[in-house]
């Protein structure tokens, strides 16, 4: 059975908005919308690393903190509170953006990132990825590239790229794909994948979730332009 | 050969493509990878001649010897003071650097400087793992009696300081305070009279926040004019 | 960055570092309705100043409580969280985050201004529960009053979900809003020295005294109070308070 979307085709993202310095009191900050999934990132530090003994003397470390409002999921409210869940999509998040950051000018100390999610529509580990990454760079922190993340999958038997929260319950089946991505080298850093599928559907969403990576990239870069030009 | 993909003051971010060519030179937030000269950070592009420079938006501070910043006592140990001076380790001066008086060992050292107590230090050193020593021997090197400290984004301090010294100068002119700006984008601001210190926090975050553009004397300097009347 | 020293003395003088009167709001102050409207049941952003907070509902059913066998109930929640602040870290709620949490608690419920009696589904057995959760995003001083403006404006904001066969169907909101009778606004006064003034920034607090929150009604009766700071307060300083918080509450009542 062929899946079909009424709002969107099946390569295209739902709208997006981005805008960097929305939280005065972090060194970066952005709020990264893509559909109807709301993310904030937060950027301090670098500030002391406790404890002592996970100081690298050699360079400063990121550490990534996902965490969803108890108001921001579709059914029940959430317990507040780190879950399981919520402390590895810190861990892939940490991963993601790892690569591309350069803290050999801060040795022993850490560099926060708070990811905070308001509204939640599916696709939220990448929505925070963009977020992060974009509070990053506001941050001043030398960065290789920017870090674009994007949900592709299978829904039913169609690929697509972006699924929200209907597209990932499809009662027919569907297989969820959060990928990030290095725009400038194509090189990924955040791979997971729920479900079951063909190599070749791996294939076919991968290539869709390239595209997308493209579009955010732009979304981002317009973000950060814009806090320089949009005020004249 | 070589090709230039920006120009002069365009707003970069990570990732633009500035150069392409061995021929280009990176230079502050820019970096090359092969053949290109790309940008590693937010920032305005300045172009002299081969090098293509990135300058900056946002950044932490660096310390760097022989830099002047404005530091926050937060401990006094037998014979050190440990002081903020906006890096995440806090910097260490030694009895033998607090003042160009004789210190005794076993003096009081708090009762030159105390917790809380905000002075203007000298860094003398920084070693590789960014351990910081500070110094207050020197001229203008003191405790600060009063005022109130401004924190601004430390790559914004030459903007603040201005060609020699001409955007502050002109601040200082028309607030009447005494500032003294850090490198570690530590202000302080002392003035007769609470208004003039509002004017002169007021003009520097007007700096802060329009760091990128070009013609920012003009802008502050009518700031400046247009706000001292309503004094 | 600015020394106690500093505000005291500024405060002394009748002035504040960012030259606003004692009674004056930073502005602009705003909400904005429906910011998680997809998620929650009823959602608000609060700005004053340089202050962002949020604040969302939820509702659940829930089993009646035993001395209260006709009421529904509601649960205020507060979380500092790290994003909003250098000062904050992550982990169980801290006493700062429950101060919060209950202070803005007793500004609702005890205004009466939600019928409980009207929450409740089937008496002696089950009700709604009305969670609301408050978290700031950026924290620039005065989370008291923000926070409390947020929750009552996320009330106002809340539907009731739609029920069927006894479950609530989350993705189905109805257009029917909460029994909400009317808006009780907080307001809160700092002391710094002999002086008395609102919505302070960050620093200000730091250089407080003492703190009084106070929850108005619509009509200007007092609903709640309380006092925070570890120095005391004078019997007619806090009736001074209460004067300047009751013409501020009035004036924030008009964002709504």
């Amino acid at each position: 059975m062929a899946y079909t979307r009424t709002d969107r085709a099946l390569n295209e993202l739902r709208p997006m908005e981005a805008k960097v310095g929305v939280i005065k009191n972090a060194r970066g900050s952005a709020m990264f919308k893509i559909g109807k999934t709301i993310a904030y990132a937060a950027v301090y530090g670098p500030r002391e690393m406790h404890p002592k003994f996970m100081q690298n003397v050699e360079r400063g470390t990121l550490r990534c903190n996902y965490n969803m409002m108890a108001f921001s999921g579709s059914g029940n409210r959430v317990r507040p509170g780190p879950s399981r869940r919520s402390r590895e999509i810190g861990l892939v998040t940490q991963n993601a953006l790892a690569p591309v950051i350069d803290l050999t000018e801060y040795p022993k100390t850490v560099v926060d990132v708070f990811i905070e999610l308001l509204q939640t529509d599916a696709g939220t580990r990448c929505a925070g990825i963009c977020a992060a990454s974009l509070a990053l760079a506001d941050a001043g922190f030398k960065m290789k590239d920017l870090v674009c993340a994007v949900s592709c999958g299978v829904v039913g038997d169609t690929p697509v790229v972006d699924l929200d929260y209907s597209e990932e319950s499809y009662e027919g089946g569907a297989v969820d794909i959060p990928i990030a991505v290095i725009p400038r080298t194509g090189e990924i850093t955040l791979l997971q994948l729920d479900g079951v599928l063909s190599k070749e559907q791996l294939q076919k969403a991968v290539t869709l979730a390239k595209h997308g990576i493209d579009k955010i990239y732009e979304v981002q870069k317009a973000a950060l332009r814009a806090k320089f030009t949009g005020g004249k | 050969m070589g090709k230039l993909l920006v120009e002069e003051k365009a707003i970069v971010v990570p990732g633009d493509f500035l150069a392409e060519g061995m021929d280009y030179l990176p230079a502050g937030g820019a970096f090359r990878e092969n053949d290109k000269v790309i940008s590693s950070q937010v920032g305005v592009v300045e172009i002299n001649g081969r090098l293509v420079k990135v300058i900056p938006l946002a950044g932490a501070y660096v310390p760097n010897r022989d830099d002047i910043v404005i530091g926050r006592v937060t401990d006094v140990s037998y014979s050190n003071w440990f002081v903020d001076i906006g890096y995440a380790l806090d910097a260490v001066m030694s009895l033998k650097d607090g003042t160009t008086e004789f210190i005794e060992r076993g003096a009081e050292l708090s009762e030159y400087y105390g917790i809380g107590d905000f002075v203007v230090a000298r860094v003398a050193n920084v070693t590789k793992s960014k351990m910081i020593d500070i110094s207050m021997k020197g001229p203008g090197l003191r405790k600060l009696i009063g005022g109130k400290i401004i924190q601004i984004c430390a790559v914004k301090v030459p903007r603040v300081i201005g060609k020699q010294g001409s955007m502050v100068g002109m601040i200082k002119d028309a607030t009447g305070c005494q500032i003294i700006v850090g490198q570690n984008g530590r202000i302080w601001v002392s003035g007769k009279n609470p208004e003039d210190e509002l004017l002169a926090t007021r003009a520097i975050a007007l700096i802060e926040e329009k760091a990128h553009i070009s013609g920012l004397t003009e802008v502050v300097k009518q700031f400046l004019d247009s706000n001292k009347g309503a004094q | 960055m600015i020394p106690k020293s500093y505000i005291q003395a500024l405060a002394k003088k009748n002035t504040r570092h960012d030259g606003r009167r004692f009674d004056e709001f930073r502005q602009p102050v705003t909400v904005e309705y429906g910011v998680s409207a997809k998620s929650a049941e009823g959602s608000a952003k609060v700005t004053m100043g340089d202050t962002v907070v949020v604040a969302g509902v939820k509702m659940e059913f829930g089993q009646t409580y035993p001395d209260t066998p006709d009421e529904g109930s509601i649960m205020v929640s507060a979380e500092l969280l790290p994003l909003s602040s250098p000062e904050y870290e992550g982990g169980p709620p801290t006493i700062e985050a429950i101060e919060l949490s209950r202070v803005v608690d007793r500004g609702i419920r005890e205004s009466k201004a939600l019928d409980f009696k009207k929450l409740c589904v089937r008496s002696g057995e089950k009700m709604w529960i009305v969670m609301i959760d408050i978290y700031p995003l950026n924290a620039a001083g005065n989370l008291f009053d923000a926070a409390a403006l947020a929750a009552i404006a996320a009330l106002k904001n809340a539907r009731f979900p739609k029920v069927e066969d006894d479950k609530v169907i989350y993705k189905e909101p109805t257009d029917v809003p909460l029994p909400l009778s009317f808006m009780p606004v907080s307001c809160t006064v700092f002391k710094i020295g002999d002086k008395f003034l609102v919505d302070p920034t960050r620093d200000e607090e730091l250089a407080a005294d003492a703190r009084l929150t106070v929850a108005f009604t619509e009509d200007g009766d007092i609903c709640a109070m309380q006092k925070g700071g570890d120095k005391p307060l004078l019997q007619n300083e806090i009736f001074a308070m209460v004067d300047l918080a009751s013409l501020r509450a009035a004036e924030l009542r008009k964002s709504l």
